[in-house]
C-alpha cells in the first residue's frame, strides 16, 4: 500500500505539472466551451416562444453545435486523453533507468503499475469533472434553466461512464508502454488502435454486413434488418460504439433503446407519438447496463493483461 | 576481519533461453568486507546481483542475504540492501532533496528520520550545497554520488554497487572510491562492488571474485590468488596481472 500511495502521489504531481496535461486540458476546455456556448445560445433562441419541455438542460450536452455535440466530442477525442496520458508510462522509466531503481526499493512490483494507473485515472476524473462543471455553469447561464435532480443524476452517470471509457484508453496506452520499449512506437501503436476503432471499423462493419447478406437477393426489410444486426454486432467490439450507445441513452431520455433501427407498424407509430415522454432514469440505466458492464470489463481485461505481462517481465530486460 | 558470511550463494544458476547467464555460482561475502566482483562485460555479474536482490528469480540454486532468502522474501531483502544499478537513472525535474524524499517514502520512513538521514547522506556524498538543484542539471559524477546518497537513506547493512565508477573522470572515480571506503569504515557497511578499474579495486577491496562466462573462476584474498596464479610474493603483483591470467585461461 505504501508503494502505491507514494507512486500515486508522485505521478499525480507529474501529470499536473506537465505541459502535456496543460495543452490537453486547454484544448479540451476550449472546444467544450465553444461548443456549449453555441449550443446554449441555440437552445435559448428556440425556447423563447414555447413552453419549456422537460429535461431541456441535458440538450446542452447532446445538441450538435457547429460540428459535434459534446457527447460525440468526448467519444471521439476522449481516447486521445487516455492515450496521451499513458503512452510512455513504463517505457520512459525503463529507458531512463529509473524503473530498476524503483523496483529495488522495498515495494511490490505491482504497486508501480497500480499507482500509475490510478494516478492517470484520477487525472482523467479531475479533468472530466471540471469540464462538465464548467459546461453546466455556462449552460445554466445561457439557457436559463436550472437542472432538476434527475438531470443531475444523468449527468453524473454520464461522467462516470466517460471516466471509465477514457481509463480504458489509458489502460491500452499503459499496455503498449509495457510491451514496447520505444516510446514513439508505443504512442503510434495506441493511435493505431484508436484510428482502427474510430475510422476503419464502422466502414468495415458496413462492408462485411453487405457482403454477408448480398446472397439474399432483393433488399427486403428482412435483408435490411439482418444487415443492420450484423453491422451492429461487429461494431459492438468497438469501445467507442459501446460508449456512444451507453452515454447517448443516459443523457438523452427520449432515446429508449440502443438499437439504431426500429421497424414500426402504424399502431406502434401512433402509440410512440402519443407516449413520447422521456424514459425514467432507472429504465435508461437498465437499457445501457450491459454496455456499462462491457466497458468496465474491457478496461479490466486490458489492465489485467498489462499486469501479468509486467509481473513476468525479467528485470534484466527492463 | 572475517566474521560470518552475510551473503551466501549455493549453486545459484540463471538461464535465459538455454543460455547460462550465471552458472552454478557459489560464493560468500563476510560481514564488513569490501568484495570486488570482477569479470568481463556480460559475465553475469549484474544478473547475479539481481538474483541476490530478489529482482530476478534464479533458475536453480539458493541464496541467502542477511539470513533471508531473496527469492522468497524480496521485499524484506530489498529493504535491507542498498542497490546502485549500473547507469542508474533519476527523475530529471526533481531536485536532490525531492529525489531522496521519494526514496524515503518508498521505504516507509517517518518524516523526521527521513529528513535526518537525508541531511547526513547529502553531507556524506558532498552534495549538501547543491541539494536544491534539478538533478537533470547534475554532472555524471554528481549523479553517481546522489545514487550513493539514495542508498544511504535506507541505512543498509549491505550495499551492491554495480559499476559505480562507470564514465567518471579520474577525480570523480577517486572520490567515489574514497566514499566507498569511508562507508565501509565508518558505517560498517558490507560492500559488494563490481568494477573494471582493477587498480582501484585492488586498493579498496579485501577479497575479490572473478567471474567469467557465468562461472566464478576464482575467489579469495588477492595475495592468495597472486600466489596461486603468478607464484609471486606480496607487493609485486597487480590485480590486473591476476585477472588477465584467469581471463586467458578461460
Amino acid at each position: 500500500m505504501r508503494g502505491i500511495k507514494t507512486i500515486f502521489k508522485k505521478e499525480l504531481a507529474d501529470h499536473f505539472s506537465s505541459y502535456r496535461f496543460l495543452i490537453l486540458f486547454a484544448l479540451i476546455a476550449m472546444v467544450s466551451l465553444i461548443t456549449s456556448y453555441m449550443v446554449g445560445l441555440d437552445i435559448k433562441e428556440n425556447l423563447e416562444e414555447v413552453a419549456k419541455p422537460r429535461l431541456v438542460f441535458l440538450m446542452v450536452f447532446t445538441s450538435r453545435g457547429a460540428f459535434l455535440s459534446l457527447v460525440e466530442f468526448v467519444a471521439f477525442f476522449g481516447p486521445l486523453i487516455g492515450l496521451i496520458l499513458g503512452f510512455d508510462t513504463i517505457n520512459r522509466e525503463r529507458n531512463e533507468g529509473t524503473l530498476s531503481k524503483l523496483l529495488s526499493q522495498p515495494i511490490y512490483r505491482d504497486s508501480v503499475i497500480n499507482g500509475k494507473f490510478l494516478a492517470g485515472a484520477a487525472t482523467i476524473t479531475i479533468m472530466m469533472v471540471s469540464i462538465v462543471l464548467v459546461i453546466t455553469g455556462l449552460g445554466l447561464n445561457l439557457v436559463g434553466v436550472v437542472p432538476g435532480l434527475e438531470e443531475i443524476w444523468r449527468i453524473v452517470i454520464y461522467l462516470i461512464i466517460s471516466i471509465v471509457y477514457i481509463s480504458f484508453w489509458l489502460g491500452v496506452a499503459i499496455l503498449f508502454s509495457i510491451l514496447l520499449r520505444s516510446i514513439a512506437t508505443s504512442a503510434l501503436a495506441g493511435f493505431a488502435v484508436w484510428i482502427f476503432f474510430s475510422f476503419l471499423l464502422p466502414y468495415g462493419a458496413d462492408t462485411v454486413a453487405r457482403a454477408v447478406t448480398s446472397d439474399v437477393g432483393q433488399r427486403g426489410p428482412e435483408t435490411i434488418i439482418r444487415q443492420t444486426r450484423i453491422q451492429k454486432a461487429i461494431t459492438l467490439i468497438s469501445p467507442m460504439e459501446l460508449y456512444t450507445d451507453a452515454t447517448a441513452t443516459v443523457i438523452d431520455p427520449l432515446r429508449k433503446t440502443t438499437r439504431s433501427i426500429i421497424l414500426m407498424g402504424p399502431m406502434e407509430r401512433i402509440s410512440q407519438a402519443r407516449f413520447a415522454g422521456p424514459l425514467p432514469l432507472g429504465q435508461s440505466i437498465l437499457v445501457v447496463f450491459p454496455y456499462i458492464i462491457s466497458l468496465i470489463a474491457i478496461t479490466a481485461i486490458c489492465f489485467a493483461i498489462s499486469y501479468t505481462v509486467f509481473m513476468r517481465q525479467e528485470i534484466r530486460s527492463l | 576481519m572475517a566474521k560470518q558470511p552475510i551473503i551466501e550463494t549455493e549453486e545459484l544458476t540463471k538461464t535465459y533461453d538455454k543460455e547460462m547467464a550465471v552458472d552454478h555460482l557459489s560464493f560468500s561475502v563476510m560481514e564488513g568486507e569490501v568484495f570486488g566482483f570482477l569479470g568481463p562485460n556480460g559475465a553475469g555479474k549484474t544478473t547475479a546481483l539481481l538474483m541476490l536482490l530478489g529482482l530476478t528469480e534464479p533458475t536453480s540454486g539458493k541464496a541467502r542475504v542477511l539470513g533471508v532468502d531473496p527469492t522468497r522474501n524480496p521485499i524484506k531483502v530489498k529493504g535491507m540492501i542498498g542497490y546502485l544499478p549500473e547507469n542508474t537513472g533519476f527523475y530529471g525535474d526533481l531536485n536532490a532533496k525531492q529525489t531522496l524524499r521519494l526514496v524515503a517514502d518508498l521505504n516507509g520512513l517517518a518524516r523526521e528520520l527521513a529528513e535526518e538521514r537525508m541531511e547526513s547522506a547529502l553531507k556524506t556524498v558532498g552534495l549538501d550545497t547543491e541539494a536544491e538543484k534539478r538533478v537533470g542539471a547534475y554532472s555524471r559524477g554528481m549523479r553517481q554520488r546522489l545514487g550513493i546518497a539514495e542508498l544511504l537513506i535506507k541505512d543498509p547493512k549491505v550495499a551492491f554497487l554495480d559499476e559505480p565508477t562507470l564514465g567518471l573522470d579520474p577525480d570523480g572515480t577517486n572520490r567515489m572510491m574514497d566514499l566507498i571506503e569511508k562507508l565501509c569504515r565508518e558505517k560498517k557497511m558490507t560492500v559488494l562492488l563490481s568494477s573494471h578499474l582493477l587498480h582501484l579495486v585492488q586498493r579498496i577491496c579485501h577479497r575479490v571474485g572473478i567471474m567469467i562466462r557465468g562461472k566464478m573462476v576464482a575467489q579469495g584474498p588477492m595475495d592468495r590468488l597472486a600466489k596461486e596464479k603468478l607464484g609471486m610474493g606480496k607487493e609485486k603483483y597487480t590485480l590486473e596481472e591476476i585477472y588477465m591470467k584467469y581471463f586467458q585461461e578461460a
